[in-house]
């Protein structure tokens, strides 16, 4: 018998003349079969589907770029790995092994660092929710506490007055760097005096180690210059602090906020040609520390909290299409099996959707609806797409920041995670929940038993 | 459903609607359906003509064609009889 041909789908498109596509008119997307070689319908059908996966690999190359391009530039450099980005034990373990301090911002992301085997006064304490017993807890274990409001400053010159030890602090600054909207709800300001007049209470009071000078100017700052102007100022306060107290601060913490390479919403060009590279970045804010009048004996270690830039390649999303839909439109439609619940982030990035198998050529303006009962659940309105059948699999690329963390538990069980180590090898590192996980917090009243 | 009568179609898969002025492209499988369709043969006729030539399981055929059926709709190339 004959061999039969390949069938395509049969696709119709109209053509506009003098309005070519965006991106040209070739749209052909490309599969991707195998994160780390391992075939990714092996990680689908070991741990279902949908499911995260954590490349060790990505993770590590990724740390060591942005370590090379700050450590090449600055003497003295400290990554401190901020938890709420993705405080998995596994990945925050990672970091801890490549030599990461821990970040933390409550209570709950403080202990998960001692029980990571975090020295404590290896743990900056960020945030403006810390209790009196997180505040104790971390003035005994000497961790540094980064000052927040002063109803906090005085609640810790208040429990100075209850222990031994002194605490370790440093403040929060914002400031004007000239990228708006300015992020002026956490810290003291540095324009209207806010932030040095906390100094001098805190110099003042005598109760406390004055240990350094943190910032956090926000998020997805595509610039490298604010965090120059940023630099810049905290080195004018380190310059006031050492002229009329003679102490020079031990450290200088720029944050995080480095863009990752996910593009936004809106934007016209893919955040991989728009946002800075490390370099980018380590070139503004090292030029403002070593340009400034610091004490050139006395330059203070420069700490880092990059979150996003730093994971988000690393993360995938592993999913499946349930079904495809023509609207009333006439746009094509699929719906995966990956809702806006469990991809956060898909509410600011257009996130690269990749089919995990080779399609047709042919791609259409699909959008790409999740599986919740909800209207809002939308991981893309519009991108060129292949036609793909019920049960094939889908991968989202560079989703590894903040989704693992904000996920929101609803109709069904937040799924699995999965590390692949540097030799290919798979770990589950978060169960897929199961009925009884979310149940078992649950409590009925006896009259309703 | 058939096509249109004002509707050209070239051997090389471009459409032309004379009512509107817009074109289209086709790919292979939908100038295929498109011939036949032009050739009045009936729906089970004409997926019965591509499983012969193409390897393909009658529900994923069945999807396609609807769907193609619904574009046509969509650009107004065709009508019901
Ligand atoms: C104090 C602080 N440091 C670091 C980070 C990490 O930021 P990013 O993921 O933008 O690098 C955050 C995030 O909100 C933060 O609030």
């Amino acid at each position: 018998m004959m061999k039969k041909k390949i069938f395509e789908k049969p696709i119709i498109t109209k053509i506009n003349a003098g309005v070519p596509d965006k991106f040209g008119m070739q749209n052909q997307i490309k599969a991707i079969t195998h994160i780390d070689q391992v075939a990714i319908k092996d990680i689908i059908a070991e741990y279902g589907s949908p499911v995260f996966v954590i490349s060790e690999q990505t993770m590590e190359e990724t740390y060591e770029t942005a370590l090379q391009a700050f450590s090449t530039r600055y003497p003295k450099v400290q990554f401190a790995w901020s938890y709420k980005t993705n405080y998995l034990n596994a990945v925050c373990r990672k970091y801890h092994q490549l030599g990461s301090w821990a970040e933390v911002v409550s209570g709950f992301e403080y202990h998960k660092a001692l029980s990571n085997g975090v020295e404590p006064n290896k743990i900056i304490f960020n945030g403006p929710d810390k209790s009196d017993e997180d505040l104790l807890l971390a003035i005994e274990n000497k961790s540094l506490i980064h000052i927040d409001h002063f109803e906090e400053l005085y609640t810790i010159l208040k429990l100075a007055n209850t222990t031994e030890n002194k605490p370790k602090v440093a403040i929060r600054v914002n400031m004007d760097t000239g990228v708006y909207p300015m992020w002026d709800r956490f810290g003291f300001n540095y324009e209207n005096g806010d932030a040095w007049n906390a100094i001098n209470r805190l110099m003042l009071s005598k109760k406390v180690d004055f240990m350094g000078l943190h910032t956090h100017i926000g998020t997805y700052i595509m610039v490298g210059w604010a965090y120059g102007n940023a630099a810049k100022k905290l080195a004018d306060l380190a310059v006031k602090i050492e002229k009329k107290f003679n102490h020079y601060i031990k450290y200088i913490d720029m944050g995080g906020g480095f863009a990752s390479k996910n593009t936004l919403k809106g934007a016209f060009l893919p955040g991989t040609d728009t946002c800075p590279s490390f370099d980018d970045y380590a070139e503004s804010i090292t030029n403002a520390l070593i340009g400034s009048d610091i004490n050139p004996e006395h330059m203070p270690t420069l700490f880092l909290e990059t979150g996003r830039a730093l994971i988000d390649d690393a993360g995938y999303l592993l999913g499946s299409i349930i079904g495809n839909k023509r609207l009333t439109s006439g746009r094509a439609s699929t719906i995966l099996d990956i809702g806006v619940n469990i991809l956060f982030t898909s509410f600011w990035y257009d996130h690269l959707l990749y089919p995990a198998e080779e399609t047709s050529n042919y791609t259409e303006d699909t959008t790409v609806y999740g599986p919740l009962c909800m209207n809002i659940d939308v991981i893309r309105e519009s991108l060129p797409f292949p036609n793909m059948k019920k049960g094939q699999h889908v991968v989202i690329k560079r989703i590894g920041a903040y989704n693992m963390t904000q996920w929101m538990q609803f109709i069904t069980h937040r799924p699995a995670i999965v590390m692949i180590d540097k030799e290919g090898k798979t770990h589950l590192v978060r169960k897929r929940e199961t009925n009884e996980s979310i149940v078992n917090e649950e409590l009925v009243p006896d009259y309703l038993q | 459903m058939k096509i249109k009568e004002n509707i050209a179609i070239s051997e090389s898969g471009f459409v032309f609607d004379s009512n509107t002025g817009d074109s289209y492209h086709l790919n292979t499988t939908a100038q295929i359906i498109m011939k036949f369709m032009k050739e009045d043969k009936d729906e089970d006729e004409i997926q019965e003509l591509i499983m012969e030539e193409y390897d393909v399981d009658t529900d994923t055929l069945n999807l396609a064609y609807y769907d193609f059926l619904t574009m046509l709709t969509q650009f107004k190339l065709s009508e019901n009889e």
